[in-house]
């Protein structure tokens, strides 16, 4: 039996060592806002955080972490869509919408970390989240906006 | 087909209240081309009472939309949602006619009723999503049927509060009579669903439009997408579900021998493995475990039959076949012969295009269950729905309206969910069926095994030759095609008239410059790789052999490349039109900062007409960026002009993305992409700013969902060529400069 924290609640699991955070939070807690892409850490729609850094939940296995562990459910604790899913809403950007929650995780842990990122800060971070649908244009524009939004409040 | 179609139309009409109903669901479901029966509505009125899992009590307004008490309405999609906002753009015109609230519309997708969903693009035969043509099939049967339910929610209205319709106004989702009554719809659902369909309605002048045409509308569906809720195919879990991996054929057409599955069944939460007519089946109790056991098996495969070939081989022999004299002729204008011989100069140019996986980012899945009452219920990206009920009736042996189709909204397609087999969609049906129906079963795809199991944009090799006049005219043009038909040995076998897949050839045959001479011709060939459309299909290849060459011949001639193209064109064509909008957008006759490059192109694909000005940064190492992207779009109406602008950007994205770096080559008859670490579509460091103009039009809408990809790699190559000085002729580009 292991103990996972997730999204603030602490959960009882029964499974592999070394079965990926994915299918654990998928498949075992039915959390299913991450979602799997590629398994191999490339697309990035599996990113969740882990004591608030986001890593690829496709290739974390459960053994492996003792953190808490956040997922897109886990943004909105009082229900209330988080200022960068706002953005995201604001600009339009979902199109299949499938990689989305991977983007906003990677573009919220980016702006905690550099509030007011460049272009290229944005690049560089976001580059690591695929999107076949080719929103890119607005989830750049997202962020600037979250982040306008951050340096207003 | 025939036997059913026909007593569909000898279905005794009851009354006359029945017959007005049948009038109107005719002139619905067919465009007023054929009579359809009373049955649609008993149909639709089943799905209704489905879609009410809130506990609300929904009816149905025609096959098109429920309104529950609550005043929810419910719009019955025909198409099928992938990502490009179809789903949207169907809620649009119900609500706009509807006059609804647009918080209350939600859209499911639905099935199993061709008569009423059949695309009207495809002949209104088959209910299918493709080709661009959601808004071409829905523009006036989803208005006429948001006008058809407003109007029996006013007669219910005006019946109950004893005054007359035309008394009654519609706003966002309120009656309200001047005697000061109101009511939202859901007062009225129930009696209005239960008022004779109107004889015909009148739909709303342009002018009256809140929804159509507005770019602030937000899509519906935009929260779901956005808070982690939205439910797609992976999804679903059903009560007892067990989830399957598919050991596939290495090769395409390799079959099984034997296996040894011993290990596998000991791996912790494998249930079963079992064999299949598409591979092995390992299932579990959940995805790891399938996983875990599919490593473990060990298959031995007969490859008899198997396509073995490598990439280079099957390159060799398209360019050796594309310098011969093409099998079949697509288009023959004047004398090309005669042309070339009396041209001053003529030019020649060879391209080459790889084979193009989809990689939606939902790997391809589908769910299955087998009911006590003996249907079968699939849940699955159903792109041709009709199609994949039969073929799942056909391996459980039940008539296709026993197989009950749950429309899930899928993680992208691109394509790649319309299949004539239906694949994993009968790979779900054949794996519950191994394990005895004992669970549903979900098949789900691991990344590999989406890249690996074939079902590509075809390979292509054109060769092009131009000829120009004294005066710089092109005066004879050829393009032989060489490639796979997508059509051949499918269902739409039919399609292909005189040797000619006219998916192989759109884009080269029906090119908008005036030239006297010219011959488009096609040689299919025969290879064992699955193919099939991939966004944009022919014109993914089509528009780039000719408007790139287009723009060598421009050269050659001593022409700015857009006054070359407009000297051939109409002024007054949406080609021309279109250009002349790029280029005073881009400032196309401003010069470029230092360093900075740009190529044109145009290209109409599914009733729509794209040009794009690429703008491309050089470095000091000789790399090249893609800064931006000047777009003109001639769609017709655009019916949500912020999704039109959506459709562009990511359709710039996924056609660049192609041409920078997506190839999947094989090596003896194996793929060797696996993943998106080697195959590798445009991330957002690659991706140009992109502006996005929309000329304004009258015209019922056309495509919009592919046509921004074609024109992508022309310009940029077109811009690569100003910079760098060579000509891009093999994809991925990259390419070009090993060559």
């Amino acid at each position: 039996m292991m103990k996972l924290n997730v999204n603030g609640r602490d959960h009882e699991i029964e499974v592999e060592p070394e079965m990926p955070l994915l299918w654990v939070l998928r498949d075992e807690l039915s959390i299913l806002g991450p979602k799997f892409g590629c398994g191999i850490a490339q697309c990035g729609a599996c990113t969740v955080f882990l004591d608030g850094e986001p890593v690829r939940s496709c290739s974390v296995t459960v053994g492996e972490i003792s953190g808490a562990v956040t997922t897109i459910e886990g943004l909105m604790p009082d229900g209330r869509m988080h200022p960068v899913q706002q953005a995201w809403l604001d600009e339009q950007v979902a199109q299949c919408g499938y990689c989305q929650a991977g983007q906003i995780m990677t573009a919220v842990a980016l702006l905690e970390a550099i509030p007011n990122p460049t272009d290229e800060d944005i690049d560089n971070a976001m580059s690591g989240n695929l999107c076949r649908c080719g929103t890119y244009p607005r989830i750049r524009a997202a962020i600037r906006r979250a982040a306008s939004a951050n340096a207003g409040a | 087909m025939i036997p059913k179609l026909m007593q569909s139309l000898v279905l005794p009409v009851a009354n006359a209240k029945a017959s007005r109903r049948q009038f109107m669901l005719g002139a619905l479901a067919a465009g007023g081309g054929v009579a359809v029966g009373y049955h649609i509505l008993a149909s639709s009125t089943a799905a209704a009472s489905e879609t009410a899992a809130d506990g609300n009590k929904a009816v149905a307004f025609t096959p098109y939309l429920t309104i529950d008490n609550t005043g929810k309405v419910m719009v019955l999609s025909s198409q099928f949602e992938m990502g490009q906002g179809s789903y949207n753009g169907l809620a649009t015109l119900v609500a706009e006619e509807l006059d609804a609230d647009w918080s209350s519309i939600d859209v499911q997708g639905v099935a199993g009723n061709v008569k009423a969903y059949g695309n009207v693009a495809f002949g209104g035969a088959i209910q299918g999503t493709g080709g661009s043509t959601s808004m071409v099939t829905s523009w006036e049967r989803y208005r006429k049927a948001g006008a058809a339910a407003r109007a029996m929610l006013v007669a219910a209205a005006a019946s109950e509060w004893g005054v007359q319709p035309a008394e009654i106004t519609v706003e966002n989702g309120v009656l309200a009579h001047p005697s000061g009554k109101t009511a939202g719809f859901g007062a009225f659902a129930a009696k209005a669903a239960a008022m004779p369909l109107p004889v015909d309605v009148k739909l709303k002048q342009p002018a009256d439009w809140k929804l159509i045409g507005n770019a602030k509308l937000k899509r519906f569906d935009s929260t779901r997408k956005t808070n982690g809720t939205e439910q797609y195919t992976i999804d679903v879990n059903l009560p007892g579900m067990l989830t399957a991996v598919m050991i596939h054929p290495p090769m395409f057409g390799a079959k099984v021998k034997s296996f040894d599955a011993a290990a596998a069944r000991s791996v912790k939460g494998v249930v079963d493995v079992v064999e299949t007519p598409r591979g092995i089946a390992v299932v579990g109790e959940h995805m790891w475990a399938a996983i875990k056991g599919r490593e473990a098996v060990k298959v031995v495969w007969d490859d008899t039959d198997a396509e073995k070939r490598s990439t280079p081989e099957l390159m060799a022999m398209y360019k050796d076949l594309a310098g011969k004299a093409p099998v079949a002729i697509a288009r023959k204008d004047g004398d090309v012969d005669a042309g070339f011989a009396a041209a001053a100069k003529v030019i020649e140019a060879t391209f080459e295009f790889p084979y193009l996986a989809h990689s939606a980012m939902e790997p391809l899945n589908a769910v299955a269950r087998r009911n006590e009452d003996g249907t079968l219920e699939i849940w699955g990206g159903h792109q041709f729905p009709d199609v994949y009920q039969m073929l799942a009736g056909q391996i459980v042996g039940i008539t296709p309206d026993k197989v009950q189709l749950h429309v899930m909204k899928t993680g992208g397609s691109f394509g790649r969910r319309a299949v004539f087999d239906g694949d994993v969609v009968v790979e779900s049906v054949y794996v519950a069926k191994a394990i005895g129906f004992r669970a549903p079963v979900k098949v789900q795809w691991t990344r590999e095994d989406d890249m690996r199991a074939g079902r590509y944009r075809p390979s292509y090799v054109h060769t092009l030759k131009a000829g120009i006049d004294g005066d710089g005219k092109l005066v004879a043009w050829s393009d032989h095609i060489v490639g796979q038909s997508i059509m051949a040995k499918t269902a739409f076998d039919g399609m292909i008239q005189n040797g000619v897949d006219p998916t192989s050839v759109e884009g080269a045959n029906n090119l908008p410059y005036a030239i006297p001479n010219q011959t488009v011709g096609l040689t299919s060939t025969d290879v064992g790789v699955p193919v099939l459309w991939w966004r944009s299909v022919g014109s993914t290849h089509t528009a780039f052999a000719a408007e790139t060459f287009i723009d060598e011949i421009a050269e050659a001639a001593g022409r700015d490349p857009i006054e070359y193209r407009l000297s051939m064109l109409d002024p007054q064509s949406r080609h021309a039109v279109v250009l002349k909008l790029a280029a005073e957008k881009a400032e196309w006759t401003k010069p470029l900062p230092k360093g900075r490059f740009r190529g044109v192109s145009v290209a109409e694909s599914f009733g729509s007409v794209v040009a794009q000005i690429a703008e491309v940064s050089t470095d000091d190492s000789g790399g090249i960026k893609v800064e931006r992207v000047v777009a003109a779009v001639d769609c017709g109406l655009a019916v949500n002009p912020d999704q039109v602008r959506a459709q562009v950007e990511g359709g710039i994205g996924f056609g660049l993305g192609a041409i920078l770096g997506e190839e999947i080559t094989l090596t003896s008859g194996k793929v060797d992409q696996g993943n998106f670490d080697v195959y590798t579509p445009l991330r957002i460091d690659a991706m140009p700013v992109v502006e996005v103009h929309i000329l304004a039009s009258a015209n019922p809408p056309s495509g919009i969902g592919e046509p921004g990809v074609p024109p992508i790699g022309p310009a940029v190559a077109n811009a690569v060529y100003k910079a760098l000085g060579k000509r891009i002729r093999t994809m991925p580009l990259a390419k070009s400069f090993n060559a």
